[in-house]
């Protein structure tokens, strides 16, 4: 095999229809992409063969495998007016600016009275957040004895704003005339696959005092059947 | 090459008509580095597919634990430390009867795919017949012979048979999430439709202790 000798200068390549795509491509993910803040807790959920897309109004525990609880509400006006009823029942008062950073913020796992100086916090000092009581993000209360389960309260309100919301957006789509999409607000709970179920059953516990039954329990894919190869 | 090619820049002044072959290239090297750039970054932090999820609805709380009827058909499955599982079927009994039988015994699963005490080959034994019902169902639905609103009526009703399980899940403080998860994630996959996740009651618990040790 002989070479041709090249005629003078590089070859030309026609880069026009590859650089179109890389744009087009480059448009496409500019304009789907949305931008979440990082999570405050990593958890690694087990996998069932369960199918179920998690719907985007949902209102989301995170269970930490040590057993802290985070919460968080997809439905950023319903996040806003829970704080502001949890503000009231809590007395704890919060400026218009942290209500507004609220709104932006993932799920979050600290007590109510720590809540305004961990909105204050930078983003990445979240992480490492200790707070008054120097607890930091130790989960939202959910003691049942002493009594201070905010999760139930945050649970209750979160719940009743998102079904508030859905409503009145389900008039609204009526009063016009339009086609009405939004889905109803459902409870997740997302856990880590190691976590003793002891805290598991306290978190439902907390939802099935306030009759809510149903949970979308978010899982990881897999090919069906179970995992767990025996010790040997 | 894409390129703006600038021809004629010669005027026609002085009677020299010959046309300049000189052409203004763009490099347009670091722009398309710049649009690979973005689109590797949109890519890389692209999340496409939302969480999936298992939808589970647990029972309302009894209003009278006293006056529940035992569940005839049950299958308990227990679940504790260092993902172990045993079952029992049928009601608990503390002691020998003679009309309801010898007292319960636990017996243990495990968690493998294979192997003869796998939970997987247990649960498929035992709702056999109900998906022998439901397959049958399905070629009947398949071959046209049925209507669409029947065949999944009658699948629920083969669900939901009398004469199939209930299955109980059960856990001690123990057990970790991922071990529910997997118990009714096999369920779900043989298509059993009555299933629960309850509490523990203290002989149970004791039989447990007994087993594995507190």
């Amino acid at each position: 095999m002989s070479k041709k000798p090249s005629k003078g200068g590089a070859p030309a390549l026609d880069m026009t229809p590859m650089v179109d795509l890389a744009f087009l491509l480059v448009t496409f993910f500019m304009l789907t992409a949305s931008f979440r803040m990082a999570e405050p807790v990593v958890v690694d959920p087990p996998s069932s063969i369960g199918e179920v897309a998690l719907p985007d109004n949902h209102i989301m525990v995170t269970i930490e495998n040590n057993g802290r609880v985070y919460f968080g509400i997809s439905n950023s006006t319903a996040k806003r007016n829970a704080l502001e009823a949890m503000s009231k029942k809590y007395n704890v008062a919060f400026t218009e600016k942290q209500m507004v950073e609220f709104t932006g913020l993932p799920s979050f796992g600290v007590d109510l009275k720590d809540l305004p100086a961990y909105i204050d916090a930078k983003e990445e000092q979240r992480k490492n957040f200790k707070g008054i009581n120097k607890n930091g993000q130790a989960g939202i209360p959910i003691d049942t004895i002493t009594p201070n389960n905010q999760l139930k309260d945050w649970i209750a309100i979160g719940g009743a704003e998102a079904i508030k919301m859905y409503n009145e957006a389900k008039q609204e789509a009526a009063g016009s005339n339009k086609e009405f999409k939004a889905e109803k607000p459902r409870y997740a709970i997302k856990c880590d696959s190691k976590t003793k179920y002891i805290y598991v059953k306290n978190v439902i516990k907390t939802f099935t005092d306030l009759k809510i039954f149903q949970f979308n329990l978010i899982t990881s894919l897999e090919g069906g059947g179970t995992v767990i190869e025996p010790k040997k | 090459m894409a390129e703006i090619s600038d021809s004629g820049g010669g005027g026609q002044k002085g009677g020299k008509k010959r046309a300049k072959k000189q052409s203004t290239r763009i490099d347009m090297t670091p722009m398309v580095d710049l649009a690979f750039l973005l689109l590797t970054f949109f890519v890389l932090t692209a999340t496409f597919n939302k969480p999936k999820s298992m939808e589970l609805t647990f029972p309302a709380p009894p209003e009278n634990i006293i006056d529940q009827p035992p569940i005839k058909n049950g299958i308990t499955f227990l679940l504790t430390k260092d993902d172990r599982i045993f079952y029992y079927e049928g009601e608990f009994k503390d002691v020998d009867d003679p009309v309801k039988g010898p007292k319960t015994d636990l017996k243990e699963l495990s968690f493998s795919q294979t192997g003869a005490n796998s939970l997987k080959k247990y649960v498929l034994d035992k709702s056999k017949a109900m998906q022998d019902q439901i397959l049958a169902l399905k070629k009947r639905f398949e071959a046209k012979q049925m209507a669409d609103t029947t065949y999944k009526r009658m699948v629920r009703e083969a669900k939901a048979d009398k004469a199939s399980f209930t299955y109980l899940i059960k856990t001690d403080d123990k057990a970790t999430y991922r071990n529910v998860i997997d118990v009714v994630d096999e369920l779900n996959y043989n298509a059993v439709g009555k299933y629960v996740v309850v509490d523990l009651i203290k002989p149970e618990y004791d039989l447990l202790i007994a087993k594995v040790g507190p």
